[in-house]
This record gives structure tokens, C-alpha cells and sequence, in this order.
């Protein structure tokens, strides 16, 4: 029960967050609302017991992407943007694709909720350890390869960002 | 009246988390809104590896949401640089403005 009623308060948060990030007129408002739709993600974590992601999930988007967003709109000067127009010409069509995906995805997922057993129960995770110990165990042994090409990428975009906003001497 | 949650309940909720990053992403005009909801659509995956890692009881889908927050971060980071960069140089940030390439 209580599990209900916090999902359905997160799913909110998420949500109305989201319609609010896309629709504000000014991007502040907008990383306002953003950071209520992800702290609602990691809200979502919480509750499927993955500790871990909601841990990065706050520390990372919400005190990292985000004040790396804060910091472009403070550097960049926004107020001629929130003046104009803030869709372009052909929303229209945009929505009425999305709006026909995303009916398309809702019949299938219903269509295909037979098929994945939904009266399986949940398997219960082992109490010997915690979700912080069983990521890291497989995370450093079997996916030890990704996890180093990932700080590659990581290198790559710290220099890529680096060489992109720095003035042209 | 209340049913149980199960991972119809978050298959639902990423798919419209989904579907309003992608409205945002087609119809904004501001490249920072653009931006922001890219995190949004990759928020939406990340809902689903987990809800899936919990199905299953398999923890690697939860190591796959660390992947696709670690490229979030790498994208957030390019984006906005690239988004300086064109501040510099043409001093707007509306997607429809820059249209160099079109004729």
C-alpha cells in the first residue's frame, strides 16, 4: 500500500516536472522544473531498491548536469530568446508524431503485458549484501572493459568541452 | 481500486517520460530547453533498465543505467560547450536560427 502511494507521488513529480521543464518560457524555470523530474527519478530508484543509482542520480544531475546547465544559462544571455517566439513553426507536426508513437508504445506495452508474467513475483534479493556491493562485484570483474572505455569518453568530452568554449586566441 | 505496482505501472510512466522529452526536443525552439530534455529521454531509459534489473533480480541492468548516465554527463557537457561556442560566433541560441546549411 504504502508502496503505492509513493510510486504514484514520484510518477507525479516525474511527470509534472517534465511538462513543466518543456513548456516554461524561461530556461531557469525550466532547470528548475528539471531538477523536480529527476529528484522524482531518483525517487523511482528508491523504491525498486536500486540504492546506488539514487545516490548518483542526486548527486550527479541534480548537483552536477545541473549546475553545469545554471552556469551556460548565467554565461549566455537568454533574455532576447525568452522574448521571441518558443516553438517553432512546425510543432504540430511533432506533437501529432509523438502523440501517435506514444499510443502505438501504450498498445503494445498493454498488448505484451500477458506475455512477461506479470503474477511472477519479484525475485527477493539476496540479504547477505547490499545493492552497493553486488554492483560493484559485477561491475569489476565482468564489465571491467566498459568501465575503463567509459572514463575514455569521460577524458574525451572533458578536453572536447574544454577546447569547444574556450576563446579563439 | 488501487492495484498492485508492477513494471507495467513504470513501462507506462518511461514511455510518457519519453514521449515529453521528445515533444520538448521537437518543439522547442531554445537549444538549453533542447538539452534538458535529452536528459529527460535518457531518464526515461534509465527507468526501465531498473525496473527491468528488479524483474529480473539481475543487477546488470542497473550497471547499464551507470553507462547511460555516464554518457548523459559526456553529452550535457560537449552540448553546452558546442552551445558557447555558437553564442560566440552568432550570438543566438535559437535552433532555427542557425541555418547555415539550408537553402
Amino acid at each position: 500500500m504504502t508502496d503505492t502511494i509513493f510510486f504514484y507521488s514520484f510518477a507525479l513529480m516525474t511527470l509534472l516536472g517534465a511538462v513543466l521543464t518543456v513548456t516554461r518560457k524561461s530556461a531557469v524555470h525550466s532547470a528548475m522544473w528539471l531538477i523536480v523530474s529527476l529528484a522524482g527519478v531518483a525517487g523511482l530508484f528508491l523504491l525498486q531498491g536500486a540504492e546506488f543509482l539514487f545516490a548518483v542520480q542526486i548527486i550527479l544531475y541534480v548537483g552536477g548536469i545541473m549546475l553545469l546547465f545554471l552556469f551556460v544559462i548565467m554565461l549566455v544571455n537568454l533574455d532576447e530568446a525568452a522574448k521571441q517566439r518558443q516553438f517553432n513553426k512546425q510543432w504540430w507536426v511533432a506533437l501529432a508524431c509523438a502523440l501517435a508513437v506514444g499510443g502505438e508504445v501504450i498498445y503494445f506495452i498493454r498488448k505484451g503485458a500477458g506475455a512477461i508474467q506479470l503474477a511472477r513475483p519479484v525475485p527477493a534479493a539476496p540479504v547477505a549484501e547490499g545493492n552497493v556491493e553486488r554492483l560493484a562485484d559485477v561491475l569489476f570483474s565482468q564489465y571491467l572493459l566498459p568501465f575503463e572505455v567509459a572514463s575514455i569518453l569521460l577524458l574525451v568530452a572533458i578536453v572536447g568541452s574544454v577546447a569547444m568554449a574556450k576563446k579563439r586566441a | 481500486m488501487l492495484h498492485p505496482i508492477t513494471i507495467v505501472h513504470y513501462l507506462i510512466l518511461s514511455a510518457a517520460l519519453l514521449l515529453v522529452g521528445t515533444i520538448g526536443v521537437l518543439t522547442r525552439r531554445n537549444i538549453v530547453i533542447i538539452l534538458m530534455s535529452i536528459e529527460l529521454i535518457l531518464n526515461a531509459v534509465n527507468i526501465n533498465l531498473v525496473a527491468f534489473s528488479r524483474y529480473f533480480g539481475d543487477v546488470v541492468g542497473q550497471i547499464f543505467a551507470i553507462f547511460v548516465i555516464t554518457v548523459a554527463v559526456a553529452e550535457a557537457a560537449v552540448g553546452l560547450g558546442i552551445l558557447l561556442a555558437l553564442f560566440r560566433n552568432k550570438e543566438t541560441v535559437l535552433a532555427d536560427e542557425v541555418d547555415l546549411l539550408k537553402w
